[in-house]
């Protein structure tokens, strides 16, 4: 049955059409209704996603700008029986914040990173993240990206998986009904390593950006299959010794 | 009992004893004692001590913590700081209580360790983005710690804002004997808006900690409503000392350490027959004004600001006298410390123009 999940308010998304954050909000909400929605705090970021607080009915605490996983290590030392999660872009997360994300996965923070990979800054105006990949045209890299003169695109999750603190690490996409599924799943694995005080979690989601990408919906679903996955390819980088299904 | 103790020691103590249980916080001369002293008494309190990898990290975390309840501190100093701003401005934004400590030492750049009061503007005046003020104390000596920090976490939860307690590198390191005040009950007022889950909620209401108002009108009033909070503070908050005022025809102006020096100076000039007195602000921000109104200061004729700082709180000072008064300014720079020789001087020669 579909239905709409109880935790999603009423407002609607402010999303551009085909953007990703829709749906990994919706999954988001699902997922956080099988566990106790009541005992959760998000930490929202800086970027496309900026209001998520306005659409899924838990309490929030929004960060600065590439800051969630210390704030959220914050919030999480003072609750540490509360689900505690960040919700953050690539630019978010792999620029800004690199510092605050690799220190929060090494110290073991029993938190849980939803990283959002959509390998562009969506909010300002799509110029070049750290994600963006090999040759692909923003509006700071009109030529395409450069390796020789910008470098290569960051892969987080399996950077971060060599962390000891690091308990769960995963790379999810969003362009099919299956890979959906499979996202759910591995949210809910975030969620579980967490609650059984594992360690950190991360599950990198590639989503599309088709305003910034300049191509339609159904382009980017192409898009994330062609380029983005076979840059950063899907699967578990790293689960916990003691099973948690 | 008296007992011993650093300056810094005696702010981590006085922050447990004012009911503090979470710091988050990274290595700097010359505050160092600070993190080393409650690595050690927050576990044995049932609270956290964490080392951050930045200062930028730590004022998140203290953000995190603040936003879910805690009473909650960092301590730095001036390098430190300045990476803390950002954070500083979020946590006025998101209208949360704090309290940072600045042990203040030579700036701008790397500068040096030595013991400076150059960070002045960047407390009082901002520091941060934005419209927002800061509660700012500056004790003089170890027993005012204990006071004046117990006093930053009231004001801070009062206000729901972050107070800054500045000390310089004299304060933390100096050692003096303190009476230290009997251990007391702390009840910081129950934080209804913290987000710490619904399931802390009978009614089941959400919580949001956010600082983002994108509608201009929104954050005018936003910012109206934290205008009349400052208003009411500048109103009811300021604090000073008054030393030997009332028939003094030279007023010093001095704050923290540097009073220390100053008072002393004033009774080397007593002792010639000159007519000192010293007025101690101990809030910095709200600044107290009224300290420097005709019936405070009634036959005042010149009044010396002393500070460890190419000249910052004077401007706060002749704006507070508004020119009834000539104010005039001594200081040192760069870690230097002002002598009581130098400052006895200046004051000599003023004496010679007021007669
Ligand atoms: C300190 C700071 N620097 C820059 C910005 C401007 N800014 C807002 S969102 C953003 C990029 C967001 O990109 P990403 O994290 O990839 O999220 P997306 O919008 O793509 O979902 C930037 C640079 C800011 N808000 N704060
Ligand atoms: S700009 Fe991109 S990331 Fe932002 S809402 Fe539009 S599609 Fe989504």
């Amino acid at each position: 049955m579909f239905k709409r999940p109880a935790l999603l308010t009423e407002k609607n998304f402010h999303y551009c059409p085909g953007c990703h954050h829709g749906i990994m909000h919706r999954l988001l909400a699902e997922v956080l209704e099988e566990f106790n929605p009541e005992e959760t705090i998000g930490v929202s970021s800086v970027g496309c996603s900026v209001f998520i607080y306005d659409y899924i009915d838990i309490d929030w605490v929004a960060a600065a700008h590439g800051r969630a996983p210390a704030v959220a290590t914050g919030v999480k030392r003072v609750k540490p029986d509360r689900l505690v999660f960040t919700y953050q872009g690539d630019g978010d997360l792999a620029a800004i914040g690199t510092g605050e994300i690799v220190h929060a996965a090494a110290r073991g923070e029993k938190i849980t990173a939803i990283f959002i990979n959509n390998a562009v800054y969506g909010m300002t105006g799509g110029q070049m993240a750290p994600t963006t990949l090999t040759g692909q045209k923003t509006t700071t890299t009109p030529e395409g990206r450069n390796p020789a003169h910008q470098g290569y695109p960051v892969k987080m999750v399996e950077m971060l998986s060599v962390l000891d603190g690091v308990a769960y690490a995963a790379r999810v996409a969003l362009n099919t009904p299956k890979r959906i599924l499979e996202a759910k799943k591995a949210l809910r694995k975030a969620f579980k390593v967490q609650r059984a005080n594992l360690g950190f979690s991360i599950i990198e989601v590639l989503s599309a950006c088709p305003t910034n990408w300049g191509v339609s919906p159904v382009e980017a679903l192409k898009w994330v299959d062609e380029k983005m996955i076979a840059y950063y390819p899907l699967g578990e980088y790293k689960t916990p010794q003691e099973g948690v299904e | 009992m008296k007992v011993l103790m650093k300056g810094n020691e005696a702010f981590a103590e006085a922050a447990v004893r004012a009911g503090c249980r979470y710091f988050f916080g990274y290595p700097i001369t010359p505050q160092s004692e600070v993190p080393h002293y409650l690595a050690q008494r927050l576990p044995e309190v049932g609270g956290v001590f964490l080392q951050a990898e930045s200062e930028v990290a730590a004022i998140n975390m203290v953000y995190g913590a603040a936003a879910a309840g805690a009473r909650v501190m960092t301590s730095s100093s001036g390098p430190g700081i300045s990476l803390m701003q950002e954070g500083i401005s979020y946590l006025a934004g998101a209208e949360l209580p704090a309290v940072i400590v600045n042990i203040m030492r030579g700036g701008p750049g790397l500068g040096n360790i030595a013991p400076t009061q150059a960070d002045y503007f960047q407390a009082v005046k901002g520091g941060g983005h934005g419209d927002y003020r800061v509660i700012v104390l500056a004790p003089a000596n170890v027993a005012e710690i204990f006071t004046l920090m117990e006093k930053a976490f009231d004001l801070a939860d009062k206000y729901r804002m972050p107070v800054m307690v500045l000390g310089d590198g004299i304060l933390g390191q100096v050692m003096e004997p303190v009476e230290l005040p009997p251990l007391k009950e702390i009840n910081p007022p129950p934080k209804p808006w913290a987000a710490t889950g619904k399931i802390e909620r009978d009614d089941k209401t959400r919580r949001i900690i956010n600082s983002l108002y994108i509608v201009p009108e929104e954050n005018e009033k936003h910012l109206e409503q934290q205008f009349a909070k400052y208003r009411q503070i500048e109103e009811s908050e300021p604090l000073h000392e008054n030393f030997l005022v009332e028939d003094a025809q030279i007023i010093l102006v001095s704050f923290g350490t540097m009073a220390r020096i100053a008072k002393s100076v004033v009774l080397k000039v007593r002792e010639r027959g000159i007519k000192a007195g010293l007025i101690r602000p101990i809030t910095l921000w709200p600044f107290p004004r009224k300290a420097f109104t005709a019936a405070n200061i009634p036959v005042a004729k010149k009044i010396l600001t002393v500070e460890m700082s190419g000249g910052q709180m004077v401007e706060d000072v002749r704006l507070a006298v508004n020119g009834r008064i000539d104010v005039e300014f001594f200081g040192r720079t760069g870690g230097m410390v002002p002598e009581s020789k130098e400052v006895l001087e200046k004051v000599l020669a003023l004496a010679r123009e007021v007669e």
